[in-house]
């Protein structure tokens, strides 16, 4: 699926060191400091508005912190457009183009320039990503008429497509009946075993418990505890952690 | 009721028997609204696109304005532009005046703001929803900028076809620019008004019959391009 000897090491690892971020005059995130390092699965958890998915945009440079700094391995921000290249998002609500399946994917080949390919070689990876979500067979469709798991699928293709080296998912299954939040799950499996960074948020404990190796927990903006997968489903270290496990009011 | 269906009956004759006088004014009159629409198109859409993705200071001011010049008079503008290029006029010295092309500015000028303003909401409603995708692409600038008009080429066809309407129907402004001069600048619209106060009620029906008839067309075409996009795009 993806070819890690053929990458460089352009964008991970990545830090945020005292990153802040405020949204009309509403402090959204607070004082972060996290590292993602090559080849690991993170899962970011937390309440509704604990600041999950603008720390996803942060890690992925869509969102400027107001304070702090987000760098990458070679100290570039990671709101350059350049670093784009590098890594890929998967969107809760994945956006289509009024086009085909088929050239949803071919878009997003067609803007990442680390890949070195041709006309040809894009079609081929075109084929090859919708191949890996189970798709070719509807590449000619309408993108905009499939359903949510199959526009979900695209967008996974048209992630993988521009073979990342992280990938990020913002709730990727959040609005998927089971079946397709398993393909999808199936895809981020596959992807992360193939050498593919993961971060990702959800609410769906069962899926993080599957998929992560590190959680990194958010309350109000702050990470209360970054630990283990394993250790935080056992046993939380933080109370907010605690109290989100076992379903209460933060 | 006799001199109505008089009327009606001459009317269908010369559209059947394509009168050379008909034909004439229903040519000229698409000549000069589709020219029109072609350059305010161009203008249109280019100012949508901009204030669709830009932010600046007064951009609220700048799309109150262009809403609200949706609604220009014709007559105003006619007599605007017949200002500007009467002999005394800045742009007299064209001799432009009671041209076909001063017809076309005056529409151009009517018509811009139409296809602007509406394709700013398109756009910019677009843009809302493509913006964190196209950023997460590393689609930026220019890039993003096409993307959005291709995708959003049917209700941009749409909203063009409403301003070829508006320039077909339209009369003030061509009337005072254009002077509806006989074989020169005379228009469906312009003829209408003269022949019924001419009380020649047969060719006024008959181009009102034709002017009605494209003006359907036009709604029949932009209605079907936009079911076929929904049935075809989602």
């Amino acid at each position: 699926m993806v070819d890690l000897a053929k990458m460089t090491a352009n964008l991970l690892p990545v830090a945020l060191r005292g990153v802040s971020v405020v949204a009309n005059q509403k402090p959204i995130l607070r004082d972060i400091d996290l590292e993602i390092i090559r080849g690991t699965r993170t899962v970011i958890l937390g309440p509704n508005g604990a600041g999950k998915s603008t720390l996803l945009r942060v890690l992925h440079g869509l969102v400027t912190p107001s304070s702090g700094t987000a760098l990458n391995v070679t100290s570039q921000p990671l709101t350059d457009v350049q670093l784009r290249a590098y890594d890929a998002m998967l969107f809760q609500r994945p956006v289509m183009l009024r086009t085909s399946a088929f050239n949803n994917v071919l878009y997003a080949a067609q803007h990442v320039s680390h890949t070195n390919r041709n006309d040809d070689g894009e079609q081929q990876a075109v084929w090859e990503a919708l191949r890996a979500v189970g798709l070719e067979g509807i590449a000619n469709r309408p993108a905009r008429v499939l359903s949510g798991g199959e526009q979900q699928r695209i967008a996974f293709a048209r992630a993988l497509v521009r073979q990342p080296e992280v990938l990020y998912l913002d709730e990727p299954t959040a609005s998927l009946d089971p079946r397709s939040a398993r393909q999808i799950e199936d895809c981020i499996q596959r992807a992360a075993s193939s050498g593919v960074t993961i971060v990702m948020t959800t609410h769906n404990l069962a899926l993080a418990k599957r998929i992560a190796e590190s959680i990194v927990f958010l309350h109000e903006g702050r990470i209360t505890e970054t630990t283990l997968a394993s250790q935080f489903f056992l046993q939380p270290e933080s109370t907010e952690g605690r109290n989100f496990l076992e379903g209460e009011a933060i | 009721m006799n001199s109505l269906t008089d009327a009606f009956f001459g009317a269908f004759q010369l559209i059947l028997r394509a009168d050379p006088t008909l034909l004439s004014i229903i040519g000229l009159s698409l000549q000069v609204s589709v020219t029109a629409v072609a350059i305010a198109s161009i203008l249109g859409l280019a100012l949508g696109s901009l204030v669709a993705v830009s932010r600046f200071p007064g951009r609220g001011l700048v799309i109150a304005v262009l809403n609200a010049t949706m609604g220009l008079p014709p007559v105003v503008i006619g007599l605007l532009v017949y200002l500007l290029l009467s002999r005394a006029g800045p742009l007299g010295a064209y001799g432009l005046l009671f041209t076909p092309t001063a017809m076309v500015i005056a529409q151009v000028i009517l018509i811009t703001p139409i296809i602007a303003a509406l394709s700013r909401q398109t756009i910019e409603d677009a843009w809302r929803e493509y913006r964190e995708q196209l950023a997460s692409l590393g689609v930026r600038g220019a890039s993003a900028a096409r993307t959005l008009l291709w995708d959003s080429r049917f209700s941009l066809v749409t909203i063009t076809l409403a301003g070829l309407g508006r320039a077909c129907a339209e009369v003030g402004a061509v009337m005072i620019v254009g002077g509806n001069i006989d074989g020169v600048t005379r228009v469906m619209t312009t003829a209408i008004a003269l022949e019924t106060t001419k009380g020649d009620l047969p060719l006024a029906l008959s181009l009102g019959i034709v002017l009605v008839l494209i003006v359907l067309a036009i709604n029949i075409l932009a209605q079907s391009l936009k079911s076929f996009a929904e049935r075809r795009y989602g």
